[in-house]
């Protein structure tokens, strides 16, 4: 329907983060694959940084004690991994993406879950789950896969990403694959839910094509959904679901 | 509605705008952005030490952005309780993304102000879709009302070269970067606001900020 010209038109309206989440679905995919509206999106972000910077406050003093104690419970994210293969099957995904270095990231990528309203109440339980390590949680995804009863469903997203679920009800878990996820975008991230019926309860965060055990249990989800969020993840979906994939009976 | 009735309609969901609302001081330091070698490079260090842990460097970040954090955080969310939460949160994304900062893709305050820019939207918005759950959502972009126009667009500015290059845009453009920019609207909003077609804004907003850019000579 919108032509690539159109698209690019919209660089202003994406840098001033005043797209609806129609547009800003299309125009991320859209900006994965030009380049010039890269550049001109970081260009407006310097530009837009003026404006920001035109209308300075100072914060009270008691708001930098609550960052610097804020800081001591919220585990810093690893680098991104380079994106230097793409792997373009699901099997692919597994195969290549399963290597236990990537795998380990992605599950500690997803392990920081949690927007920070989420992060007050769960600094306890996030001490208790940094001691079992990562080590547990791959033998979870390793385990989901490995499941007798796992079942497997594919869709795309709007975007045209290849999704895949496969979920065990003997583990009550799930694992979600992504292949071909276009970059978030700045201070944005991938956000899986389980969909409990028609409401979405917060599986974990995904920056990334690869597996992901998704954070809590399956419990009697009808669905996964996928959508983009704030960085750091949101307590309910605030865009429209790129994907909602509808799990076996 | 036209667009006299939706200026008269107050805007429920946001706090009144108090008039002790600017009460913490103004930043006057010497902006933080790239200069050949100076404060840019600076930065980019701290933020590589900070992705390592390290919370001294930090600490001294906070120092370096916080204002411009805050500051576009206060002016977006308006509400100074919730402004704070809202900074607060951006600057604590910053230290738990720090390792996802690549230079390439920008300085670290614009890092940081889009950051903090797309979280006090973000507030906004979930807000108002929180108490308008129930209805479509095109027909709430266009219900949404909207008042203070006159005031919306005299932004007061600290910086000369920003307050230089807004008098270089037209009034569309200057209206089109100000109302989406320090108020948060969307570009739908912003048309229904300055009874505009979409396309027009959509362009308007584009050229307005390349105009800007290249008064401000932004690189990245």
């Amino acid at each position: 329907m919108r032509n690539e010209e159109d698209l690019h038109t919209l660089t202003g309206a994406y840098a001033l983060h005043a797209l609806g989440r129609e547009e800003l679905t299309a125009f991320t995919a859209h900006l994965a694959q030009c380049a010039s509206c890269r550049q001109e999106v970081a260009e407006f972000g310097g530009t837009t940084a003026r404006l920001a910077a035109a209308v300075s406050t100072a914060p009270p003093p008691r708001m930098k004690d609550a960052v610097l104690h804020g800081i001591d419970s919220v585990r810093q994210l690893p680098p991104r991994l380079p994106a230097d293969e793409r792997p373009r099957t699901v099997s692919g995904v597994l195969r290549r993406k399963a290597g236990p270095l990537a795998l380990a990231a992605s599950l500690v990528a997803a392990a920081s879950f949690g927007g920070l309203a989420v992060w007050q109440h769960q600094q306890t339980e996030e001490a208790q789950q940094r001691a079992q390590g990562t080590e547990l949680r791959m033998r979870d995804l390793t385990s989901v896969l490995a499941a007798p009863d796992a079942r497997t469903v594919h869709g795309r997203t709007s975007t045209g990403a290849v999704t895949s679920v496969v979920s065990s009800q003997r583990q009550d878990k799930a694992v979600f694959v992504g292949t071909g996820l276009p970059e978030p975008g700045p201070g944005r991230t991938y956000q899986l839910w389980y969909d409990d019926h028609g409401t979405m309860r917060p599986a974990g965060l995904v920056d990334s094509d690869g597996a992901t055990l998704l954070q809590g249990d399956l419990r009697k989800a009808s669905g996964v959904g996928l959508t983009l969020e704030p960085a750091g993840g949101s307590p309910q979906p605030t865009t429209a679901p790129l994907m909602l994939l509808a799990l076996p009976a | 509605m036209d667009a006299d009735a939706s200026r008269r309609t107050a805007r429920h969901h946001r706090a009144p705008r108090g008039v002790g609302r600017r009460e913490g001081a103004p930043v006057r330091q010497p902006l933080p952005f790239a200069a050949p070698d100076g404060g840019g490079s600076r930065l980019e260090d701290l933020m590589a030490q900070v992705a390592r842990g390290d919370k001294d460097a930090f600490s001294a970040l906070y120092d370096a952005l916080a204002g411009t954090v805050f500051g576009i955080v206060v002016k977006v969310v308006r509400d100074r309780a919730q402004s704070e939460e809202v900074a607060q949160e951006v600057m604590i994304d910053l230290w738990r993304q720090a390792s996802r900062y690549r230079p390439e893709q920008g300085s670290v305050p614009a890092w940081a102000a889009t950051l903090a820019h797309r979280r006090a939207v973000d507030r906004v918005r979930s807000a108002q879709a929180s108490a308008n759950r129930e209805y479509d959502q095109a027909a709430r972009e266009h219900q949404r009302p909207f008042d203070e126009v006159a005031e919306q667009v005299e932004t007061r500015l600290e910086s000369e070269q920003v307050r230089r290059c807004m008098r270089g845009l037209t009034e569309l453009q200057r209206q089109a970067v100000t109302l989406a920019y320090y108020q948060g609207l969307t570009y739908r909003e912003v048309a229904e606001t300055l009874r505009a077609p979409l396309p027009t804004i959509k362009t308007r907003m584009r050229d307005g900020l390349i105009r800007l850019r290249d008064c401000m000579g932004v690189t990245t």
